[in-house]
């Protein structure tokens, strides 16, 4: 149990007992209360930088999220900052709070946001950006940065959405590029030294200090420059970089957190415990964003992810485990590693590991059969693409026998339900590629009737939407109309396969996300315009209304067209181009083109390296635990291209020095 | 001491409390705490059978989500081979009683009472409680009304309501269900909400459970329109045996055996 709650020192009252009078009224009024195992209950003060950490999506969503929890406790070990956190308020009881004039608030000590000297966004997904305005609304802070008073809080965003930052770099004081556990404490350190700001000019000093951090961009200090409708150049300002880079943890052994993961007394997503195992990727999927700006690979050493798996589920309570990463069956020594968890006599054999994504494998499958033991579930694979013609060009390269064998594997060792992710409107598609997507579906279903009466073969397809820091930032992005003409296809062409059920994502949603997700500084009015439109929770299907975005484009003189769809070419001036997660532009431009040509690439952990920059411009390297790759695992890893050069990889333990 | 092992399982009655902010989580909420709690615990419960093993924990009526209570219950079914809390709680005679750790493993507000072995041939919490006590904080009336309209309902052969079931209203006579009800007159803590102090009133209640739980919502919906809830603490949950109304388990350990009680008393 943690220690009593200590109200905070200073003189700001808890919005408790306001905040206690509208829970009554309110749908899941526990989103509201904190309180969480974990959760810390800190005192202000003291010349501490207050930290307000926000998740711009309802409480049950934002709980988990790591990236969060990792600073929440790095910054309340640090004597000179405290943090607290806060969730966005669900519809109902954010016109409760309106109504009885009630704050955003902390779910802690339920302080106000105006008491902290800090309010910072994790940006996970781009439809969540109107959320971020009405959170500062409801916080009472001007939701434009050149409107805000010397003394309000600084506004603060990182995460994956941040690589690019221009859709709200109308609203966000700094966004930090990057990972976050070494730069927080940098940031800390320069509030600390101007907080409070108490004049105009004070404010702005501690803005230009903060640019003079590496990986963090300041957006008041760079001017874009449009000619004809289009941005031309964002340019610096005196002392702030000409690109920001992103910033890099070389050694995830440095950083074992979060170490009191929260548990929350509600349910949440993701509700168990979660150790992630690595970060990075360099399958080089060329749609994934996540893949493209995390590298290099760096592997989490084996013994301490059973550490922090046995500390976390002896102090949680919990009886699952997930073991975290953009692709963890590429773990070294994976299979030892769940057999060890499994097997832990401390768990009592009653613990289950779950591995958020599955290489297509029957090795992979056999992985999953032996955590499966303690309870089943469906599998999930994701070819994200229906021919291999079109998985040559996403890069993603699994052959249909992988994918049968592995389907084999899974009905054959009991599983009834299998799950295949795909994309649709990639680059180069043609109406074959997706009516193939009925075919491997079709397939699959077979070999499960081979061994079941009844089983469920779920294709669940997305639409595509190109992200910057890809290759594929340059693609155009297919329309509403098309996708769902390309939907249509699919359906009547799985109408009558037994056991094959197609679910997709919402096209129109996929548009705005396209909005969101590439648009320049302009883009900002736009997402004011739906926001003040009433359109928060986009994310949400019962909230999300795509003629909310298409009336605030056309009020700004912009079109889906222009935003959207069209393909840019390589001499356009991307809206991201001053941020860099260490990838040359180069290297993506030809891993565009070569995608275009229908070529493939290998998995740089194992085989050549491409220069793709990340390793060289950051100074660091792929740790990972093992010189070969996983059993079984050639597949997917492109091992059957043509193999030269030698490996460019770090063996876990034979470089640390501290 | 310790009989030899018992053919059938063994339970264990739990009786706690939960008051303050975590009066805010949901039945379902409050089973994954106590899940938790019991797994960090290392109390041997039971696990079922099957394709998704799960505790073997049973917990009494469920609490409506915003409501306190002084007497929650759940049974545990202890492992087998297990008869009571002897071997594995009381081993250390320097350990906290169980209650106490039971408590530290779970949320603040959540405080185990007492823990006790049923009477041998009890019935499930669920099918022994009959009814339930309330404590309810109202406003919106003044007293002298609220008083009247408690009277009537009182005095009246049926109460009936609408009730929605299955997409259709239905009426049904919540009247039987109300087996005691009475305005107090003390004045008690500051109400949630600003209101005058004359439209504050307490109300004490006992609702019957069968043939289902009637929640003080629905009492205060038969009041008619204009009292409103501020906050709802169950006092009691009581079962009918032999005429005669006792509660589960008391929050001293009584009725309900002395196994624990006298576990807990060696070991503290």
């Amino acid at each position: 149990m943690d220690p009593p709650q200590t109200p905070p020192s200073d003189a700001t009252p808890s919005l408790w007992p306001q905040v206690e009078a509208l829970l009554l009224g309110v749908q899941k009024p526990a989103r509201y209360i904190g309180g969480e195992q974990g959760a810390r209950s800190p005192v202000h003060g003291g010349g501490r930088i207050a930290w307000l950490l926000c998740y711009p999506d309802a409480y049950e969503v934002g709980l988990p999220n790591q990236g969060l929890q990792i600073l929440y406790e790095l910054l309340n070990d640090r004597g000179d900052a405290l943090a607290e956190r806060a969730y966005a308020p669900w519809v109902d009881m954010e016109s409760a709070m309106r109504a009885a004039g009630v704050p955003l608030f902390s779910v802690e000590n339920h302080l106000p946001a105006r008491a902290f000297d800090v309010v910072a966004f994790n940006l996970s997904a781009e439809l969540v950006y109107t959320n971020v305005l009405n959170m500062l609304d409801l916080a009472s802070v001007a939701v434009r940065s050149s409107e805000r008073a010397p003394h309000d809080p600084i506004v603060v965003a990182g995460g994956h959405c941040a690589f690019n930052p221009e859709p709200l770099a109308d609203f966000v004081d700094a966004f930090v590029i990057g990972d976050g556990e070494e730069v927080v404490g940098e940031l800390n350190e320069v509030f600390a030294a101007h907080r409070p700001t108490a004049s105009p000019e004070a404010r702005d000093d501690l803005l230009k200090a903060l640019a003079g951090i590496p990986g963090v961009y300041v957006p008041a200090r760079y001017l874009p420059r449009y000619e004809g409708g289009r941005l031309v150049a964002v340019e610096p300002m005196e002392g702030a970089p000409a690109i920001v880079e992103k910033r890099t943890v070389a050694d995830l052994a440095q950083w074992p957190y979060p170490r009191r993961q929260l548990v929350p007394l509600t349910e949440v997503v993701h509700d168990r415990l979660n150790v992630e195992v690595f970060r990075g990727c360099t399958r080089g999927c060329r749609f994934c964003q996540a893949g493209m700006i995390t590298r290099p690979v760096r592997e989490r050493p084996a013994s301490q992810v059973r550490d922090m798996v046995g500390e976390g589920i002896a102090r949680t309570g919990y009886d699952e485990v997930a073991l975290t990463s953009l692709s963890t069956a590429d773990y070294s020594g994976i299979e030892q590693l769940v057999g060890d968890v499994i097997g832990d006599p401390r768990h009592g054999g009653r613990v289950s590991v779950s591995l958020p994504s599955l290489r297509v494998d029957a090795f992979t499958v056999g992985t999953a059969a032996q955590i499966q033991r303690v309870r089943r579930t469906g599998l999930t694979f994701a070819p994200e693409g229906g021919t291999w013609r079109m998985r040559k060009v996403i890069n993603k390269l699994i052959s249909e026998e992988d994918l049968y064998s592995a389907v084999d594997a899974a009905f054959g060792q009991g599983w009834r339900r299998v799950k295949l992710y795909f994309l649709m409107g990639l680059p180069t598609e043609r109406d074959e590629d997706v009516t193939a997507i009925a075919e491997l579906g079709a397939r699959c279903a077979e070999i499960g009737h081979r061994y079941h009466r009844a089983v469920t073969v779920v294709a669940s397809v997305g639409g595509f939407v190109p992200k910057p820091q890809t290759p594929f930032q340059w693609s155009s992005q297919d329309t509403a109309a098309e996708l769902h003409r390309k939907v249509a296809l699919l359906r009547s062409a799985a109408k009558a396969v037994r056991g094959l059920t197609i679910r997709w994502h919402d096209p129109e949603a996929s548009v705005a996300e396209g909005i969101t997700s590439r648009g320049d500084r302009r883009v900002g009015a736009v997402i004011e315009r739906v926001w003040r439109a009433g359109g928060t929770f986009q994310e949400w299907t019962e909230r999300f209304d795509l003629r909310l975005w298409e009336e605030a484009l056309a009020a700004e003189g912009l079109s889906l067209d222009e935003v959207v769809h069209r393909a840019r070419d390589r001499d356009e001036r991307l809206p991201w181009a001053h941020v860099s997660a260490g990838l040359h532009p180069d290297f993506l431009w030809d891993d565009w083109q070569e995608a275009l040509a229908g070529g493939a690439v290998e998995d740089c952990r194992w085989t050549p390296c491409y220069d793709c920059g990340a390793c060289t411009g950051l100074g660091v390297e792929h740790v990972v635990a093992s010189p070969v790759p996983p059993a079984g695992g050639s597949q997917g890893t492109g091992q059957d291209l043509e193999q030269a050069g030698r490996i460019p990889v770090h063996l876990v333990g034979s470089r640390r020095s501290a | 001491m310790t009989p030899a092992a018992p053919a059938a399982p063994t339970r264990l009655r739990v009786r706690y409390s939960k008051t303050g902010k975590v009066r805010f989580t949901s039945h379902r909420d409050v089973v994954r705490m106590w899940e938790r709690a019991i797994r960090r615990s290392g109390i041997p419960v039971a696990w079922s059978e099957g394709y998704s093993p799960h505790l073997l924990l049973s917990f009494g009526h469920a609490l409506p989500t915003g409501a306190e209570s002084l007497a929650e219950y759940l049974d545990l079914t202890l492992a087998a081979g297990v008869s009571g809390p002897e071997p594995w709680a009381a081993a250390d005679a320097t350990r906290a009683p169980l209650t106490e750790q039971l408590s530290a493993l779970l949320p603040d507000g959540v405080d185990v009472q007492a823990i006790a072995a049923p009477p041998h041939g009890s019935w499930s919490l669920q099918q022994e409680v009959s009814s339930c006590s309330w404590n309810l904080e109202v406003f919106g009336l003044a007293a002298e009304e609220l008083a009247s309209r408690v009277e009537r309902l009182l005095a009246a052969p049926t109460a009936l309501v609408e009730r929605e079931r299955k997409g259709r209203t239905a009426p049904d006579d919540l009247r039987p269900a109300v087996l005691a009800l009475a305005v107090v007159n003390r004045s008690g803590p500051e109400p949630v909400l600003p209101v005058a102090r004359e439209e504050r009133a307490r109300l004490e209640a006992e609702l019957a459970t069968r043939p289902r739980g009637v929640r003080p919502r629905e009492l205060l919906e038969v009041l008619g329109p204009g009292v409103r809830l501020s906050r709802a603490c169950r006092t009691q949950q009581w079962i009918e045996r032999d005429g005669i109304r006792v509660e589960p388990l008391t929050a001293d350990g009584r009725e309900a055996g002395t196994v624990a009680a006298h576990a807990d008393r060696r070991a503290s």
